[in-house]
């Protein structure tokens, strides 16, 4: 009986976003640069 | 403060501390806390949503305002990282449903499709003709648009693309884009108004 019970877990599919998407994330993060003039924030964008 | 993470195991690092790396300047530690969070954040957003592509773009989304909070500063530690993340995420899958209810999809499942033998007979030949005229008075008047707002709306209406994929396709920032969607919307009711222009059919 215990046999139909599987506690492993780890076969069952975890809903993830998309490499892309996490790939984006990285990259966008890395690219932005908050700039502080007196009390103003600015944000840039580096290639 | 900052906590080395590559002295100390990663895993050991609570979100406080990746965290504070983070706005130290590290972006591994950004990679981490997303590596982290992911599955249940995604998952959240995906029990509610139901759609892959807008689960994704939501989750993009939300982890934009983490990121450009984080970098402002503007981001209290009071050790509640994944509440915070999870409430962003809520508020922009409410922000997706109120902009959905307004423009109703329907997307064919490559299954019997009861539209494909059902005919609208409700177009008669003069609506079309309005639909028709309509339809090119939006197409002058989105000619009068600066290049890359025009470009932008063309994506976002009649591609049907997501802002994700319109900033990859034209290589600048969602917000961008968003920007450029915003004032090509404003410069075309203005234009509206100016000639006086009835689009209702």
């Amino acid at each position: 009986m215990a046999e139909l019970y599987s506690k492993n877990t780890s076969n069952s599919e975890q809903l993830k976003p998309s490499k892309k998407t996490i790939r984006f994330l990285i990259d966008y993060s890395k690219s932005l640069k908050i700039i502080k003039i007196r009390k103003t924030n600015y944000e840039t964008f580096l290639n | 403060m900052f906590f080395n993470s590559n002295v100390m195991n990663t895993k050991s690092l609570s979100d406080a501390q990746l965290v504070c790396n983070y706005i130290s300047g590290d972006e591994n530690a950004l990679s981490i806390l997303i590596n982290r969070h992911q599955s249940r954040l995604y998952g959240f957003i995906f029990s509610k949503i139901q759609d892959r592509d807008a689960a994704d773009d939501v989750f993009q989304d939300t982890f934009i305002k983490v990121i450009r909070t984080l970098k402002r500063g503007n981001y209290n530690e009071q050790g509640k990282f994944l509440p915070w993340v999870m409430r962003i995420s809520h508020n922009l899958i409410i922000d997706y449903f109120r902009k959905n209810s307004r423009m109703p999809k329907f997307k064919s499942k490559n299954e019997f499709d009861i539209f494909s033998i059902i005919s609208d007979d409700s177009l008669n030949i003069e609506n079309k003709m309005v639909d028709a005229q309509i339809e090119n008075h939006i197409r002058i008047l989105l000619d009068e648009l600066p290049d890359e707002q025009r470009a932008v709306i063309k994506m976002r209406i009649y591609q049907d693309m997501s802002f994700k994929e319109i900033s990859e396709s034209t290589g600048v920032s969602i917000n961008t884009a968003l920007g450029r969607m915003r004032y090509g919307l404003i410069n075309l009711r203005k234009m509206i108004d100016k000639h006086k222009i009835n689009l209702i059919n």
